[in-house]
């Protein structure tokens, strides 16, 4: 009686829906852990700020939503750049645990600041009529905004893995996921791939996070909020790799979704268990390169 | 005349003697009871304080020695609480003492039993596994409504008197405040002996030089999982205390605040060198029970700011910077042993 397909379709399309923005924030992360080896717990932080800027415009300067999406993922791209070389640039030969007590009390910055500037409250995400109500798809009615999500999620993994795969950029990016050595002798020049890559990952986190503020919400206690979820679809799908985060948001995704209909007591659960007799198995994550 | 042996080499001294105590050492110990005298209305806080030691130290065994880099060591903390708790609130246990081995055993217990399997890895997954392992903790503690007291937690656990003589009043803890100086006398001695035994010094060793140690034949994992338990086993006093102190145990023993509490103590003070869990947590604390309570975000503003700078420019915290300082000042008492 649960499972007719409309309850099927429902639940996948809203986890994949769901999955396509952790993607989006964590597609970052996993390429700044699996290329600097830097564990990134401000990641979340990025996010957060992009998030921030694409709502306030929408709500202040009267931006639209593409608009405001595109000058939400430039400006933190522009501002994590600006971290990464004066400060990031600085540990990436340090130990992880100066990695994690900088990042974390990068996060505890941007939280302050936030709370200080903006407020304590959540920033609701105004979306344009053309993206509210319900889509007929046939099968089943569902959200048009989660449609939207899956079409942009999709195109984005697919513009990606292009990029990663086909261009003379991301070729050397995976040159230096390699052997970062090897790479430099090769005369790619390090220091600005690596920011590049931060930055583009944070403008990532950033989209992520303004797509996200819909339903995971939006303030001051985001960066931290939703960091552990980040890390494990990065843990599951191995650090550095595109189609390993894909791969793990879906899961993710559907999983938490599911669960949380028909098991909304011990899913999170479910969820850390999972992640733990995987990373034993597989240290590397699903799709990451054994070290 | 007879000629110098290499036990008279400086070097052999200074390895000799680095296990002494130090005419500073017990300032501390001093400083905690002139606290009591002079301050009875803050024993809560000091209470507190001194458990937040306690805790500090148990991770500076695994992290500043052994050099695990862990971010779920409050499971081992809430484990103790809460054993401690359920023992007593169920009615099954709860003469002071004897629980806090029970909680010490329960929390070691999952300690050997996760790090059996845990520290097989290293960096971000190692990071990945404590971090979920206290995360599944938490989310169990919250769902077993029924032992644990769910999202509530456990309120009004009641503790018998202490040797059947001193009552734990949560309102005037006095007898806290001695019972957790006294076990974190205990565990400190304990501790310290440990590091500076051979056991102690191949900790160091593993955490400088992992590859070189395998080279060398010790037993690399062992030692670290065995060090990881007793590092779990004092974290669990140390929840243990805490639960029997505030009369109650919620989540917020588990949770990933308290896991970065306790590392945010450690590294202010210093990790990896025994007096860094005292210092950092009389910092921390002081900061945060005066602060935090007029401006919240400037404390949290503070906070983070103060990461970055330890993690960019003062690696050894507030004692590294001391020691920094201190060479600084008379470079030329201390001579170089000669190479």
């Amino acid at each position: 009686m649960i499972f007719t397909i409309e309850n099927i379709a429902s639940m996948v399309l809203g986890g994949v829906a769901a999955g396509m923005v952790l993607f989006i924030v964590s597609v970052g992360l996993s390429v700044t852990m699996g290329l600097m080896g830097f564990v990134n717990l401000a990641h979340g932080a990025f996010a957060m700020l992009g998030g921030y800027i694409i709502v306030l415009s929408m709500r202040h300067l009267g931006v639209g939503f593409i608009p405001a999406l595109a000058i939400g993922f430039v400006m933190t791209a522009a501002v994590s750049i600006v971290f990464e070389r004066v400060l990031y640039s600085r540990l990436y030969k340090a130990g992880e645990l100066d990695q994690v007590l900088f990042t974390i009390g990068l996060a505890f910055v941007f939280i302050a600041a936030l709370t200080v500037f903006i407020g304590p409250e959540n920033q609701p995400l105004t979306l344009p009529p053309e993206l509210r109500g319900q889509l007929d798809l046939g099968i089943v009615q569902y959200r048009t905004y989660s449609i939207f999500l899956i079409i942009v999620g999709v195109a984005i993994v697919i513009a990606l893995w292009l990029g990663f795969e086909r261009t003379r950029f991301g070729a050397q990016i995976r040159a230096a996921v390699d052997n970062r050595r090897m790479a430099e002798s090769l005369g790619i020049n390090i220091d600005r791939l690596f920011a590049i890559t931060f930055g583009f990952g944070s403008g990532m986190a950033a989209l992520g996070g303004g797509l996200g503020a819909e339903f995971l919400g939006l303030d001051p206690q985001y960066a931290l909020k939703y960091l552990v979820f980040f890390l494990i679809v990065v843990a599951v799908g191995g650090a550095g790799s595109i189609v390993g985060v894909f791969c793990a948001s879906l899961i993710i995704g559907v999983l938490d979704f599911v669960l949380k209909k028909y098991l909304p007591q011990g899913g999170t659960l479910f969820i850390y268990a999972l992640t733990i007799l995987l990373l034993l198995w597989r240290p590397q994550g699903l799709f990451g390169k054994p070290s | 005349m007879s000629a110098p042996t290499v036990f008279d080499h400086p070097a052999a001294r200074a390895l000799s003697r680095r296990h002494r105590l130090r005419w500073w050492e017990p300032l501390p110990w001093i400083l905690a009871l002139a606290f009591y005298f002079m301050f009875p209305r803050y024993l809560g806080f000091g209470t507190e304080l001194l458990i937040m030691v306690l805790f500090a130290i148990s991770l500076d065994l695994a992290l500043g020695y052994a050099g695990i880099v862990t971010l779920g060591h409050a499971a081992f903390f809430g484990a103790g609480a809460y054993t401690v708790g359920m023992l007593a609130h169920h009615g099954i246990w709860n003469e002071p003492i004897s629980s806090l081995f029970i909680g010490a055993a329960v929390a070691a217990a999952i300690g050997l039993a996760s790090g059996l399997v845990l520290l097989r890895t290293t960096g971000l997954t190692l990071l990945m596994l404590t971090l979920c392992t206290m995360a599944l903790l938490e989310e169990a503690a919250n769902l077993g409504h029924d032992w644990t007291g769910g999202f509530d937690g456990l309120t009004g656990i009641s503790i018998p008197p202490l040797f059947g003589l001193f009552e734990f009043n949560p309102l005037f803890p006095k007898t806290q405040y001695l019972y957790v100086l006294g076990a974190l006398l205990i565990c400190f001695v304990f501790v310290r002996t440990l590091v500076y035994s051979p056991f102690g010094h191949s900790l160091t060793g593993i955490r400088e030089n992992t590859l070189r140690m395998h080279a060398v034949g010790a037993p690399v994992r062992t030692r670290l999982v065995v060090c990881y338990t007793i590092s779990a086993a004092l974290a669990g006093i140390a929840g243990g205390i805490w639960a029997q102190a505030n009369a109650y145990v919620n989540l917020s023993t588990l949770g990933l605040d308290r896991a970065a509490t306790v590392l945010i103590i450690l590294v202010l003070g210093g990790y990896g060198r025994l007096y860094g869990a005292f210092v950092g947590a009389v910092a921390y604390m002081a900061l945060s029970h005066f602060l935090a309570k007029v401006y919240p975000t400037a404390w949290q503003l503070g906070l983070g700011f103060l990461l970055v700078t330890i993690a960019l420019f003062a690696r050894g915290g507030i004692i590294g910077l001391g020691e920094t300082l201190m060479a600084r000042l008379r470079p030329k008492l201390k001579p170089k042993p000669p190479s």
